[in-house]
């Protein structure tokens, strides 16, 4: 077959990818402040936080003096201002998602633990930053952030206390464990109240001075449930309790406290009002939790990616120097130049670890951008929504029907050509801040749990490859780049801030949006358009894999199975949830191949890359190939199980034989269409003898478009193990520093 | 206190030194095997200067720091995301090559050119900072060159500290043989002072200081001058990497006279 790929390229992959690349792939090449924050978080992890786990600081479970170190790096070097604006303190202006994410992943890089102790303090003030009042926001905000120069303070740290599962995930969601009460309400005066809270696995309640506290309402005088403030100085219990004996992320303080203490109505987060003598909490718990998981989640979505991309350099080392000051390898010789990396096998599997690393971190920073671009957009909404006298959830909802009708025009508008649609239309809908709204909010509920889903998920199930890589030296405390602590850390990140569980559910309702589905398959459209002029990125073989889960999804919605019950169905999670891990492998391929498409774009324009671009782009466009085909062979699998798992299997029986042929049927068939007996596979002789075999085979009635859809993505497949050959190759030529970086 | 100084640190990028430095020939000459691509640091040597000349800028009122530096544009911005957040800087940036093979005189005229253009400065005052020695090729002669080239006959290397006194004039003190320092006095600025480590450790990064930084030097690198090296008339007769590879012996008792005379063997074997 026809291809305009060499079967190797002439030149490969020369270094390592460097913060030019990085930058312009994760697009904040532009954004000099975010450069900044990734070398201060840079140097805190690969100095304090490397050191910190080399010297075996991991092996305790309490919050030590050494580990508490951690805090004050984090300090100096602005990575615990970041979540602060100018006014409280910070130094970033603006949305902090991205920066947020980079720090992760900085972190990540050397130990996820750290970074889940630096994240963990901006979660506590999360509820506050996104539904505190300004009195709330302007007080603890700025406590939190570091003393300025001359300031005689400490820095106050925070933990968030939720435990119990989050709404909307398909449990019980009434199990708040905390309750609050009213304990003193004197006329015209501010109510107190009474808080009992019992904490489970609580990040950084080793040393938190305050916690976020979601509780329920445990009196008739308060309404509902909330979030709370709770100070370490408040009146009453503040017991930090015993720390979590967790076997992962040891360099975060977790523990599972008891509080049970008196504190101010006006901590309630977001305040309140009164009513008929009931306070009325501005916001339930889940209305603040929602606003705030939607964004931290990404970031723990990049900690397993961070891993996987550190993992390679380690790797690359340990194949080539496997075998060096053996009795058999000597300089010159294959065995001593490559070592393990003469194989194919060591090559490929790690192709196979850089690409899964790729997506997942292309796939969680567009997320970070997403919210970015989100949290301006949702302050407007807000606003616009107050104006019209819109509030609550419900009342949202109904509003943004409406709405999400408008959005859909303005994609069926995008798809005419333009100077068939109406202008005037076009114009009104693209430039509504509402629609824009509707349109990336919709994403970003997909994208959100997706990037949690499978960033961790299937970065959990790579890392362990990654340390087989290594062999035995893998799984030891000594292995360059604690990969073993790396592997068990990301088991850690598939399960917090919402397991996998709890992630498939939600996206099993988010994909689902009209509004989304209708900017999907804008994307296959997409993929099929970046294909015609990058063939070998594998975005055609995406493009039919997106139209095959697409197909499957609408199939699913409207078949039964054998016995006539719903197929895509709330309570059947052996589809949705299938459907859901599908759907991340597709998104995490296609934002892979988007930043690709960006480093292409932009990368020229950079001098320094200019000396090495092609062969980067070559190495990073095989990377694509390779993911997009995995998705594709993923996708096939899953969507494949579920159009025909659930429909029954024919059996010999009455029923099953009126789709074979009987054999004397066959034998005069012969007779005008020679050679049609040997086609045939469920013939039935007079005897009611039948091939030995389940039953005869399975109809396809109804299902043609899938079968050639799943037979075109087959095809698709075509070329991208040539991709593979090609990664292997430049994998064992590729320059690696001499030595890892880390610890400093 | 005395008067203020002006201080200029020159100071280019080096491939981090973690990274495999592999000498190849290029069109113009050696070069490194995919030199542009790896990443880059402020020179060490020069760091050191960098900070001492910061402290020293931070404790005599009026005084003024710059950081001159040649390197190709687009890495000395990269290299600068670090740099910015290390101490307070107005950066002079020159665009030109950042190789330990570009010729030191033009390298050096091309820096002077570049300080006697700063905005502001008063040469009699001019505490000229740099590194002794580079990391690039260890030669440690371009600082020389751009202090003749200023006129500058006060220069100072391995210097280890400098300190101020009242009537205007400074004491330095320079490494010298045997591991001693000599001691000078100078009579006041200007002056060449090549610095070797120094004693302050190196500031942690705080990006309050780098977004400061940053208000200037982003304008300083879209203005930066062009700097012509060329390598007509420099030839190199080779050009490789130290081997560094030791066999180790494990011996007992050995005396530390002994010792180190294996050594000197193995480092003059190459």
């Amino acid at each position: 077959m026809a291809t305009t790929v060499p079967k190797l390229r002439s030149e490969t992959l020369r270094t390592l990818p460097d913060d030019n690349v990085r930058q312009i792939l994760w697009h904040f090449a532009d954004r000099y402040d975010l450069q900044m924050v990734v070398q201060s978080a840079r140097e805190v992890a690969r100095g304090p936080v490397a050191r910190l786990v080399s010297e075996g600081s991991r092996g305790t479970h309490e919050w030590t003096s050494k580990k508490a170190q951690l805090l004050e790096a984090f300090d100096q070097s602005g990575i615990t201002a970041v979540f602060m604006d100018p006014e409280q303190g910070g130094y970033l202006v603006g949305p902090k998602n991205l920066a947020l994410a980079l720090i992760a992943f900085e972190l990540a890089w050397v130990d996820a633990g750290a970074a889940t102790c630096s994240l963990a303090g901006c979660l506590a003030l999360a509820p506050i930053h996104e539904r505190g009042t300004p009195e709330q926001r302007a007080h603890y905000m700025a406590l939190a952030a570091p003393p300025a120069p001359g300031e005689d303070r400490q820095t106050y740290r925070g933990a968030f206390c939720l435990t119990e599962p989050i709404p909307y995930v398909g449990v019980d969601t009434g199990m708040l464990s905390g309750k609050v009460s009213v304990t003193e309400w004197s006329d015209g005066k501010e109510p107190l109240l009474h808080v009992e809270k019992r904490g489970r696995f609580i990040t950084n309640m080793g040393f938190a001075n305050f916690v976020t506290a979601a509780v329920d309402s445990g009196d008739d005088r308060i309404k509902g449930s909330c979030m709370v403030i709770i100070e370490e100085s408040d009146p009453g219990v503040f017991d930090r309790g015993t720390p979590t004996r967790k076997l992962v992320h040891q360099l975060s303080s977790t523990c599972d406290p008891i509080f049970n203490v008196h504190v101010p109505a006006s901590r309630i987060v977001g305040g309140y009002t009164i009513k008929d003598g009931v306070i009325i909490p501005n916001y339930s718990h889940s209305e603040v939790i929602e606003a705030v998981f939607k964004r931290t989640r990404v970031t723990v979505a990049l900690m397993t990616s961070a891993k996987l991309l550190s993992a390679v350099e380690p790797i690359i080392r340990y194949q080539r120097g496997r075998f060096r000051g053996s009795e058999q390898a000597k300089p010159g010789m294959l065995r001593y130049e490559l070592g393990l990396q003469q194989r194919q096998d060591a090559l490929h599997r790690l192709a196979n670890l850089w690409a899964i690393g790729e997506a997942g971190a292309a796939l969680g920073f567009a997320a970070a951008r997403l919210y970015d671009e989100l949290d301006p957009l949702e302050r407007e909404k807000d606003t616009i929504l107050a104006a019209k006298g819109i509030r609550g959830g419900k009342a949202e909802m109904k509003f943004f029907r409406e709405v999400d009708q408008s959005a859909l025009e303005l994609l069926r508008l995008e798809a005419v050509p333009e100077e068939k649609r109406n202008g005037d239309v076009y114009d009104t809908l693209k430039n509504d801040r509402l629609v824009e709204f509707a349109l990336k909010d919709t994403v970003a509920n997909v994208l959100c749990p997706a990037a949690k889903l499978w960033n961790t998920g299937t970065g959990a199930n790579s890392m362990r490859e990654a340390l087989s890589l290594m062999g035995g030296y893998g799984i030891t405390e000594d292995c360059p780049g604690f990969l073993a602590y790396k592997w068990m850390d990301s088991q850690l990140e598939a399960t917090y801030e919402g397991p996998e569980a709890v992630q498939r559910r939600n996206l099993s309702v988010t994909m689902t949006n009209e509004l989304f589905l209708a900017q999907f398959r804008q994307w296959i459209a997409e993929m099929r358009r970046v294909a015609e002029h990058r063939p070998g990125t594998g975005a055609c073989t995406l493009a039919t894999a997106m139209q095959l889960w697409l197909w499957t999804y609408r199939h699913l919605r409207v078949t039964t199975d054998a016995y006539g019950g719903a197929l895509y169905q709330s309570a059947r999670q052996g589809v949705t949830f299938p459907l859901a891990d599908a759907l991340g492998w597709l998104l995490a391929a296609r934002q892979q191949t988007l930043d690709l498409i960006e480093l292409e774009t932009a990368g020229p324009e950079n001098p320094v890359l200019a000396e090495g671009l092609a062969s980067t782009l070559d190495f990073f466009t095989d990377l694509c190939h390779i993911q997009a085909a995995r998705a594709a062979g993923e996708v096939g699998r899953i969507c494949a199980e579920l159009v025909f798992g659930y429909n029954r299997h024919p059996a010999w029986d009455d029923e099953g034989y009126k789709g074979c042929y009987q054999s004397d049927e066959l034998d005069s068939l012969e007779g005008l269409i020679p050679g049609i007996a040997s086609c045939a596979t469920d013939v039935v002789g007079a005897n009611g003898s039948h091939p030995a075999k389940a039953g005869p085979c399975a109809s396809c009635q109804g299902l043609e478009g899938f079968q050639r859809l799943r037979s075109k993505l087959d095809g698709c497949l075509t070329g991208a193990q040539l991709a593979k050959d090609r990664l292997a190759e430049a994998l064992s030529k590729v320059m690696i520093p001499e030595a890892l970086d880390y610890p400093r | 206190m005395p008067n203020p100084y002006h201080v200029v640190v020159c100071a280019s990028v080096v491939p981090d030194p973690l990274q495999t430095l592999e000498p190849i020939t290029g069109p113009s000459g050696p070069a490194l095997k995919n030199e542009m691509m790896l990443p880059a640091i402020l020179d060490p040597w020069a760091s050191h200067a960098l900070y001492e000349g910061a402290n020293l800028v931070k404790h005599i009122a009026g005084s003024k720091l710059w950081l001159v530096s040649m390197a190709p544009k687009a890495k000395l911005q990269q290299v600068m995301m670090t740099v910015a957040q290390k101490v307070p800087l107005q950066l002079v940036a020159v665009d030109g090559p950042s190789s330990g093979f570009a010729d030191a005189h033009q390298t050096a005229h091309a820096l002077a050119a570049a300080i006697r253009g700063i905005a502001g400065i008063d040469l009699s005052r001019l505490l000229l900072f740099g590194g002794w020695e580079s990391a690039s090729r260890s030669a440690g002669v371009t600082l020389q060159l751009l202090g003749e080239e200023l006129g500058i006959v006060d220069q100072f290397q391995g210097v280890d500290a400098i300190t101020p006194q009242e009537d205007g004039s400074f004491e330095v003190l320079e490494r010298v043989e045997g591991a001693r320092h000599q001691v000078s006095l100078c009579a006041g600025p200007p002056a060449v002072l090549g610095w070797a480590t120094g004693n302050l450790g190196e500031p942690r990064n705080d990006p309050q200081v780098g977004m400061a930084n940053m208000r200037t030097i982003m304008p300083a690198l879209q203005r930066a001058t062009v700097a012509a090296i060329s390598a007509d008339g420099l030839q190199y007769s080779n050009v490789a990497t130290p081997k560094q590879q030791r066999q180790t012996r494990i011996v007992k008792d050995l005396p530390a006279e002994d010792i180190a005379r294996d050594i000197v063997q193995w480092i003059t074997q190459e």
